[in-house]
């Protein structure tokens, strides 16, 4: 039994720790919440030179080629400091589906842009409200043209790229297409969210130029493999959020008084507090499982991947709000952080779909896992 | 990252597993023992051929495991059903504070038989006033001679009606405070004086016991500790409960949920089609998932050789409250025949009434939620104790509230 990260992974930790602590303090995450910009490009840069964009790219196409364990760790790291960068889109999802799905030809063209930062990707599936489903996509690709609208798309304003899961008449009733963004034929507008940190957009399609990512109707089969990938990685971000504001929680109530005595001596908060530590173990221990399987291409991946982002959701959710609650009317103001993670652990709670979808499909996987 | 043994550990699952699979003994080898005797027979065998606490030196029984040996050992016996729990409290909480506060013969006097499961140990700590806060016990002991003579009444003691000894702490001294007056003793469970009167639960069942001393004469020889030091001594044992208790497993899963669920229609479709059943069997799903790898982690930890500290603690926390909800949800999935506890006419033999009637009791035995939330607060997080207004003062100053 060697359920833990290696020497050198724990080492990988203590280094990007270090650096988002210089590199990401929370003023820098404050300076694009109050300009409700998009990211912050000068730590996108840095994030990419430290090649952490590159980590699990083969080094054929310019990566490091390390393995998925680091990645985790990263992602972890850069939950802690509600990193305000691209990060899940161009990484989780966008460098994972051409990984997955592309011809040498796409993965020559965009791989090595996509690790060394220099290109921005990401992810288009939501047509507005409710739970997707191939039924409904209204955006098409007919003969190499796009057309339809996505909404949101996160970062879509500062990426070059799209993988947009457009309908298909064919197969599973989805396909892959990969667009470029930087053409006449593709409008994006900011839209408002609740996390002013992360950029988001709606984006329009009016006959795009676009090529199909792997094949022709099997792109929601192919969205749900990439989902239950991105689903482990992004279970790493919100522990990391989880922890971080259980941890501000912390320090905040033993430093607070009232009625003559530091309110974490109080067993209202203790409990509080103690639950939130036990939510986040339990979705911890989830993401080492999440991670295993993702790291070995287990047929568990499924169960694993929504058994980590259902119990990291919960986690980081109810940490990002039980943190805001212990600071009492101070947690509610501008000027305290604890907005960070209460826009960040959300805004990724429902990013790739929400808890309900996520339970559902966990289900759905245990099922399937009793049958084989 | 990865779950397999390593080279010594795999031989040594292998080295286990043969030897149970040769050895658990069939039904019929088993027939005419009760419960006890069942028990014994199964634990002489290990321990004649050197299976038996294993983590303990060779002179007391064991074959000086390691922790991780320990554990392997455990998920190997318990894939076979057989007879054990009766020598949980001995072997598990008196025997671990025999070898850390008692004597030399005290330690060839009583491992080994601990070990054999020829005696069987119980704990007399919790008193009718002195539960959560177990330091405010009142059974007191006085030095006579060379004995001390024991007076008082002890409460919740799981199998004292069949034990040989007992482990206890009295007050040795109400004039100081609280927690300095203690002083901890083993005593025989026949000694003239020792009244034991079974408790009626609230499932119909009676494991517990109420346990009465009248003029009980305890040599000083079977004193563990220093006179007042009875305090520090419990504590070992405590420490040792909560791994004994542990994960809080068995009762209701998600695997007999589901499987209830399937049998159940909701609006003329299988229960496990309705979103909200899923939804609630996808959030068990991930506590128990998290125990286990939870676990998973802990164990990663003995393999390493380092001991898991109060973290542990979240098993049961979260365990048991589990098993009394999930209890609940399976009845309302039955809808009106959820009430009914009875094995010809219930789904699964009436095993989830059972459960949601006996779930209660694991939410309070070994430290209540609130007890488990404290210490998890306190030891893992770092927060501070509650003032008590205790503090200080002589044990016969402390406001008690008038009852018991």
């Amino acid at each position: 039994m060697n359920f833990e990260f290696s020497e050198e992974q724990e080492l990988l930790r203590e280094q990007a720790r270090g650096f988002l602590g210089e590199n990401c303090a929370p003023s820098v995450v404050r300076g694009v919440l109050d300009s409700q910009g998009d990211y912050d490009a000068e730590l996108w840069k840095k994030v990419a030179e430290m090649g952490w964009t590159s980590t699990v790219i083969p080094e054929e196409f310019g990566g490091l080629g390390l393995s998925y364990l680091e990645l985790v760790v990263v992602a972890e790291e850069l939950g802690r400091a509600v990193a305000p960068i691209p990060f899940s889109s161009s990484v989780y999802l966008a460098t994972e589906a051409i990984l997955a799905n592309g011809s040498v030809e796409q993965k020559e063209k965009w791989l090595p842009k996509l690790a060394t930062g220099e290109a921005i990707g990401t992810f288009a599936l939501a047509e507005g409200s409710g739970r997707p489903s191939a039924e409904l996509l209204n955006t098409r690709l007919d003969a190499g043209k796009l057309t339809g609208k996505k909404l949101p798309v996160p970062d879509g304003n500062i990426a070059d790229f799209a993988v947009v899961v457009a309908k298909s008449d064919t197969g599973d009733g989805a396909s892959l297409a990969l667009v470029d963004l930087n053409q006449d034929a593709v409008t994006r507008r900011s839209v408002r969210t609740l996390d002013f940190s992360r950029g988001h957009s709606s984006m329009e399609f009016t006959g795009a130029e676009a090529e199909i990512l792997g094949v022709d109707g099997s792109g929601w089969s192919a969205m749900e493999a990439l989902m239950d990938r991105a689903a482990v990685m992004f279970a790493w971000e919100q522990v990391g959020i989880a922890d971080a504001a259980l941890e501000q929680a912390r320090d905040y109530a033993m430093g607070r008084y009232a009625f003559g005595r530091a309110i974490a001596s109080y067993q209202a908060i203790k409990h509080k507090l103690a639950d939130m530590y036990v939510k986040n173990t339990l979705a911890r221990s989830n993401c080492y499982y999440g991670a295993w399987a993702l790291n070995s291409d287990s047929s568990e991946l499924a169960l694993a991947a929504a058994t980590a982002r259902v119990g990291a959701i919960q986690a980081s959710v109810n940490a990002a709000q039980e943190n805001v609650q212990t600071h009492g009317g101070m947690g509610f103001t501008w000027e305290f952080d604890c907005q960070f993670f209460y826009r960040r652990a959300k805004l990724l709670s429902v990013n790739i779909g929400s808890e309900g979808f996520w339970q559902d499909k966990l289900i759905t996987a245990y099922e399937q896992s009793n049958v084989a | 990252m990865d779950f397999a043994d390593t080279q010594e550990e795999a031989t040594f699952r292998q080295e286990a597993a043969d030897w149970l699979k040769a050895n658990v003994p069939s039904k019929q080898e088993l027939e005419g023992m009760d419960e006890i005797e069942a028990a014994k027979f199964w634990q002489k065998k290990k321990y004649d051929a050197g299976w038996a606490c294993i983590t303990w030196n060779k002179e007391f029984g064991g074959i000086g495991a390691t922790a991780i040996q320990s554990v392997i050992w455990n998920q190997e016996e318990s894939k076979y059903d057989v007879p054990q729990g009766v020598f949980q409290i001995g072997q598990g909480m008196a025997a671990p504070t025999l070898m850390t506060w008692g004597q030399p013969e005290h330690h060839e006097r009583y491992l080994p038989k601990l070990a054999s499961g020829e005696e069987i140990w119980c704990q007399l700590f919790s008193e009718p006033a002195g539960g959560s806060d177990l330091a405010a016990l009142r059974t007191k002991a006085e030095k006579d001679g060379d004995d001390w003579i024991i007076n008082g009444q002890k409460i919740w003691t799981s199998g004292a009606h069949y034990s040989d000894y007992g482990i206890l702490v009295v007050r040795t001294d109400p004039n100081v405070a609280k927690h300095k007056g203690l002083s901890y003793f083993f005593l025989d469970m026949k000694s003239p004086g020792v009244e034991i009167k079974p408790i009626k639960q609230l499932t119909g069942g009676a494991g517990f016991n109420e346990v009465y001393f009248t003029d009980v004469r305890i040599p000083d020889s079977q004193r563990l500790g220093e006179v007042g030091q009875g305090w520090q001594v419990a504590l070992t044992t405590l420490m040792n409960e909560r791994a004994a208790i542990g994960g809080g497993g068995g009762g209701v899963n998600v695997d007999l949920a589901y499987k209830i669920a399937s049998e159940v229609m909701i609006d003329g479709k299988t229960a496990t089609r309705d979103s909200a059943v899923r939804a609630k069997l996808a959030n068990w799903y991930v506590q128990e998932s998290g125990l286990k790898f939870t676990g998973y982690r802990s164990m990663t930890a003995l393999s390493k050789g380092t001991t898991p500290g109060p973290e542990n603690s979240i098993g049961k926390l979260v365990g048991a409250p589990k098993n009394q909800e999930m209890a609940s949800f399976c009845m309302d999935l039955m809808e009106m025949n959820g009430a009914i506890w009875d094995e010809e006419l219930s789904k699964e033999a009436g095993l989830v009434q059972m459960s949601y009637m006996g779930s209660p009791g694991l939410r309070i035995a070994g430290g209540t939620d609130e007890i488990m939330a404290n210490i998890i607060a306190e030891r893992v997080l770092g927060l501070p104790q509650e003032p008590r207004m205790d503090k200080g003062m002589a044990f016969t100053d402390v406001p008690t509230g008038g009852g018991s």
